[in-house]
């Protein structure tokens, strides 16, 4: 195989130069690599503010806010308190927003999906190449607009936008009336133009051109999670890009969508971003549940238990998510009958996600289990990621919710499922495809090294949180009583060394390309069977001259 | 991308084009879910949208209800306003008049807007009123003063739902915000039209 792809090399017709090859690349894998890179530089990035949020909450008391304010925005006096607290929120608004859509779903959906599921159906590319160039240039402009929003003016008199991720108006609105709401607002707008036509190349790439023989039900797990995200995505993002053009023209054109003196509603406004919101959640993590079972198989040398069970699971979660929102806004005054609707739709989704960690555990029943790095990973991605859903089933109760709603409770529920279980299911890919993709093979002492210091540094970061919020701390404030002090620290403290954990991460790759042993086509042995390990390390420019056949 | 013939091309085109028909169809739907949610608030009282009734109630209970009355204004409109007693207590399904009294204390002309709603949100569908001042744009001299009445009654209905056959108080709260003079004339507009659908 690889002699014969060494034959191909002398017409690959790969473009010559950096900008050709790189910034005109309509070549799915280049993209993807792109995607990833893009990916990598947003989760430093978004990391590093949640650093920095976590350093201020390591002790009660203002500690770093008011100078990092003073610093960047050059308050004085006690007016770089104020700019501080304001600059807090900014911080957590931008670290949900950069971890959601410009980490996760350019890594995810951009990067893996990009580079595998055309390998995987075997086609020689994705349907709409040019399309595909224009939705990863998409990403860097919006990305730097939500940068540039930290920097300008949003409520009077203080810096960026600072209403959290959801942006719920009136804070969004009459609240910050500055230019950073605006700037925020149009970087959604592009990131979600971006994702609507990935989704509408990801649909048409896997409904077209799927290889002879390769019918839905023997497409990979893979595939099959990206075809139902990219339905959600085309799904959901318009309404979000609605909804945010409603506050946009409420903002600056007069109209009154949600502003209750011109007989409009906030409330409306909730209930359009949750029905973005929800099947967002679930955009960002069935991924990864597409990889890990990928995975598990692989390393278990068994195929995935009961492959259709798994496929229809995920059809049935993406569905079910667009049928409970309002499980987001129990607190809002929802009618009883419809508080018990969307408890009773939350906890239906328990069923299909059970069904998929139930298979994922018989997957591994009886089969010849190696513990290499991927494996871990997503052994770890099902831990948490089952950890996190236990806690979701919680939430789902409206009565329970009402205590718990808006404290770090939720915020331990969420980055359980999405910090650490869409995050490990990244890494886990990483470690995955690592040698497909480059051709090298990383070292495995230092991505062992990585897993197991981002596992306990993760786990010390949330796990804490689950305390605070039981004991009531509210989420979005800069301060908290001293009782709070101690299980905060503690949260500090793994934050760090998750950051450590980066930072190995970081040195693995680098070791690997400085050392450069080459990978085998297929690493992983007889367990790993779908179509990319058919090919060489790195695939050919162009793969599948010849369409592959499937039996 | 393929190497297929026309026919077949043809066909390849159909689901990226339905896919853009679902994106151009879910954007209207979320600009289609401003009417539709309004209409839902009407019909259902949900979010305490109070309803509008054209005639007094013909049954009335022995059992009684408190109404309060509570006055917001907001966005800096220099105005005292104010309800004239603080709580009424009536009988369910009994039409009273309450009124509310705003006196501009600034020193230049303004002119608001009122909202209201009803708490327990689920009061909202019961709570009917004849006649009341919501959604007329209302302008004050400085130092001018102006009562406003509300008729209304409790709809003996409330009493057989399970929701709501506990509530003995309802709050009916109203906000004046001020009307920006230079804001687009389509918002002016709209706001007319709220005033008869809404009432």
């Amino acid at each position: 195989m690889a002699g014969a792809t060494a034959a191909h090399d002398a017409h690959d017709h790969k473009p010559v130069g950096f900008i050709r090859r790189w910034v005109y690349s309509t070549n799915h894998k280049d993209i993807g690599t792109l995607y990833l890179i893009f990916a990598i530089i947003a989760g430093v990035i978004g990391g590093a503010l949640s650093i920095f949020m976590r350093w201020e909450l390591q002790e009660p008391g203002i500690q770093i806010f008011h100078g990092l304010a003073a610093m960047v925005y050059g308050f004085e006096g006690d007016a770089a308190i104020d700019g501080g607290k304001q600059m807090y929120n900014v911080f957590t608004t931008a670290h949900g927003l950069i971890m959601i859509f410009f980490m996760v779903m350019p890594a995810l959906i951009g990067g893996f999906a990009n580079w595998m599921v055309p390998i995987m159906i075997g086609a020689p590319d994705m349907a709409f190449p040019r399309m595909n160039n224009i939705s990863f240039w998409l990403l860097p402009p919006a990305f730097i607009l939500l940068l540039l929003s930290m920097f300008v003016e949003g409520p009077t008199g203080a810096y960026g936008v600072g209403g959290g991720w959801t942006i719920y108006p009136p804070l969004s609105t009459t609240g910050q009336p500055g230019p950073a709401m605006d700037f925020a607002i149009l970087s959604l707008h592009i990131a979600g133009a971006s994702s609507i036509l990935g989704a509408i190349n990801f649909i048409t790439t896997i409904f077209n051109m799927r290889a002879p023989g390769m019918t839905l039900h023997k497409m990979p797990l893979f595939a099959w999670s990206v075809l139902i995200t990219a339905f959600l995505l085309l799904l959901s993002l318009p309404v979000l890009a609605g909804g945010i053009t409603m506050l946009l023209t409420d903002r600056n054109f007069g109209t009154s969508f949600f502003s209750p003196e011109g007989g409009g509603d906030p409330i409306l406004f909730q209930h359009l971003f949750w029905f973005f919101g929800h099947p967002e959640v679930y955009i960002l993590i069935l991924p990864a549940f597409g990889i890990v079972s990928h995975i598990v198989a692989t390393f278990s040398r068994k195929p995935v238990f009961g492959y259709l069970g798994m496929a229809y699971a995920m059809v049935a979660i993406g569905a079910v998510g667009f049928i409970v929102w309002a499980h987001h806004m129990y607190t809002v005054g929802l009618s009883l009958d419809a508080q018990r609707y969307f408890v009773f739709a939350t906890m239906v989704i328990a069923v299909p996600t059970g069904v998929k960690i139930f298979s994922w555990i018989a997957t591994m029943w009886g089969g010849s289990l190696t513990f290499r790095t991927p494996m871990l990973w997503a052994l770890g991605f099902i831990f948490l990621f089952t950890v996190g859903g236990v806690t979701g089933v919680q939430l789902a109760n409206a009565g329970l919710d009402r205590a718990m709603h808006d404290t770090y409770y939720v915020v331990a529920h969420f980055h359980y499922v999405l910090s650490l279980g869409a995050v490990f299911g990244i890494f886990a890919a990483w470690y995955y495809w690592f040698p497909k993709m480059t051709g090298y093979m990383y070292n495995s002492w230092i991505a062992k090294t990585h897993f197991w210091v981002m596992f306990i540094g993760v786990n010390l970061v949330f796990f804490p949180q689950h305390f605070l919020g039981l004991a009531g701390m509210p989420r979005r404030y800069i301060d908290y009583p001293d009782a709070y002090a101690g299980w905060n620290a503690v949260s500090s403290y793994g934050s760090y060394l998750s950051a450590i954990g980066v930072v190995i991460f970081l040195f693995g790759v680098w070791e690997a390309f400085a050392k450069k042993r080459q990978a085998e086509d297929n690493p992983w042995g007889e367990g790993a069977t779908t179509l990319e390990w058919k090919l060489s390390s790195p695939p050919p420019f162009h793969q599948w001259e010849q369409l592959p056949r499937i039996k | 991308m393929s190497d297929s013939g026309t026919n077949k091309n043809k066909g390849n085109w159909r689901v990226p084009a339905a896919c853009v028909g679902v994106v151009v169809a879910m954007a209207g739907m979320s600009y289609a879910a401003v009417p539709l949610y309004q209409l839902f608030c009407q019909v259902t009282g949900y979010g305490g949208t109070t309803q509008r009734a054209e005639q007094y109630s013909d049954t009335i209970l022995d059992r009684k209800i408190t109404v309060r009355f509570d006055a917001n204004t907001a966005g800096g409109l220099g105005w005292d306003f104010k309800p004239v007693e603080r709580e009424v207590v009536l009988r369910i399904g009994e039409t009273k008049q309450a009124s509310y009294v705003a006196l501009n204390v600034g020193s230049a002309a303004s002119s608001g807007q009122a909202t209201f709603n009803v708490t327990p949100q689920s009061a909202g569908a019961y709570f009917n009123k004849v006649e009341c001042f919501c959604f007329t744009e209302t302008e004050l001299a400085p130092g001018e003063s102006l009562d406003m009445p509300v008729v209304f009654f409790v709809d003996p209905a409330i009493v057989d739902a399970p929701e709501t056959k506990n509530i003995n108080a309802i709050t009916l709260s109203y906000t004046f915000y001020p009307l920006d003079t230079e804001k687009p004339v389509a918002e002016a507009v709209t706001g007319e039209a709220d005033d008869k659908d809404r009432l």
